[in-house]
């Protein structure tokens, strides 16, 4: 009998990536909401280098890191895979989602801490890495093809909550008009039905971000921006 | 071939590019998968192969920079830290002759190049490796002896001198 469980934090991207692999593959897991400010002593057993979640746990075996959980969830159940076989299409994936995790993802969680001096510098370089994936789109309804895979499944900020929290800070770093393609490519994959499994509802997702573990400070400069409704400075054409 | 990060290594296999090198790694081990296996079959196994040679690769290299490019207590901190790194790599290497196990494998490939940049950073840092992880040093003399390691690391001296040429041009020293 497969015992599949996963440690995980409810508003984590990372968390979620591996959310939306077990359900592209069908598998029954016992989801542990993970209190990060009080970490249990299993997560600290499980993960002793990082002490962090995602965990996943197989039969009691613990896989730790997003990306290394992934390639093991699509090693192990075969069916709907998320990497394509062939070789050198598998590294092209492996390197987007790379590119995702190591690039794209940190320059737009910069934006959305920007103070207004910082705000312009900061959107154009979450344009520039934005620009480099839609063209890796191109013409494609996922990234993985027709269906999603892997890079899809990393971007998941991307196309959820990105866009969430950019709304309501009035933020315009990723825009329809900017970006088109993935705009679509957004919309796409939060209505597929792996992904909406998932996703926290969006009033949820604000009331309770930033979460509690990174600290007084940050949550409260958040909702006090939410309050004043942050006007970033209007952009020169 | 490289427009996204502008980065070396690239390998190009008849005309097509493959970039970062734990990425090129894997490409090698899958379409060369006949010969001398890089990663274990079995899934979990390969799943903490890959946390391993992930360690490295976010770890080793940025720190061990910090001990050549920074001075006083950064300097001092960023020593402490990679000892630490080495120390908890030498903790899963264990009593295995290799990260591979029997076999010379992936997190051994990944580790294996920094070798030849410890003297630098044994110069810069003012520690030895080998009173700190006398089993880690034991490894990687042991992975010297493989042709294949051997003809590819740099020469540690020129190392050591490719990094005080570089921090003169940075302004550094």
């Amino acid at each position: 009998m497969e015992e599949v469980k996963l440690f995980g934090y409810w508003v984590s991207p990372f968390c979620r990536s591996v959310e939306i692999a077990l359900n592209i593959k069908g598998i029954q897991y016992e989801y542990i909401e993970e209190d990060l400010t009080n970490k249990s002593p299993q997560l600290l057993q499980y993960n002793p280098v990082y002490k962090k979640i995602p965990v996943l746990l197989h039969n009691g075996k613990p896989i730790v890191e997003s990306m290394v959980i992934l390639e093991y969830i699509d090693e192990t159940w075969k069916n709907n895979p998320i990497l394509p076989e062939d070789p050198f299409e598998k590294a092209r994936a492996r390197f987007w989602a790379n590119f995702v995790d190591q690039k794209c993802f940190p320059a737009l969680w910069k934006t959305i801490w920007s103070t207004s001096e910082q705000y312009e510098q900061n959107k154009a370089e979450a344009l520039e890495r934005l620009k480099v994936l839609e063209n890796e789109l191109g013409g494609k309804r996922f990234f993985g093809g027709d269906s999603i895979g892997m890079v899809d499944i990393v971007a998941n900020f991307i196309g959820f909550s990105f866009r969430t929290i950019q709304e309501a800070l009035k933020l315009d770093v990723f825009t329809e008009d900017n970006f088109p393609k993935l705009w679509e490519w957004a919309e796409n994959f939060a209505n597929c039905s792996p992904v909406k499994k998932c996703l926290p509802p969006q009033d949820k997702l604000i009331a309770n971000f930033p979460p509690a573990y990174m600290g007084k400070t940050l949550v409260s400069s958040f909702q006090s921006r939410l309050q004043l409704q942050f006007h970033p400075p209007a952009a020169a054409k | 071939m490289n427009p996204v990060h502008k980065k070396i290594p690239v390998l190009i296999h008849n005309g097509k590019p493959v970039c970062e090198s734990l990425i090129i790694v894997q490409y090698i081990d899958e379409v060369w998968h006949d010969k001398n296996p890089l990663l274990p079959s079995d899934p979990y196994q390969r799943a903490q192969a890959r946390f391993w040679a992930d360690f490295v690769d976010k770890k080793v290299y940025d720190c061990g920079r910090r001990i050549w490019a920074t001075k006083g207590e950064e300097k001092e901190a960023a020593k402490k830290e990679f000892i630490g790194i080495m120390k908890k790599l030498e903790g899963e290497l264990g009593n295995k002759p290799y990260f591979g196990g029997e076999d010379f494998g992936y997190v051994d490939v990944a580790l294996i190049p920094f070798y030849c940049w410890f003297h630098a950073y044994e110069n810069f840092g003012n520690f030895k490796t080998e009173t700190e992880c006398p089993k880690l040093v034991e490894w990687a003399k042991r992975c010297m002896q493989r042709e294949s390691v051997s003809k590819s690391l740099a020469d540690p001296h020129k190392v050591y001198e490719f990094i005080v040429s570089l921090k003169k041009k940075l302004g550094n020293e």
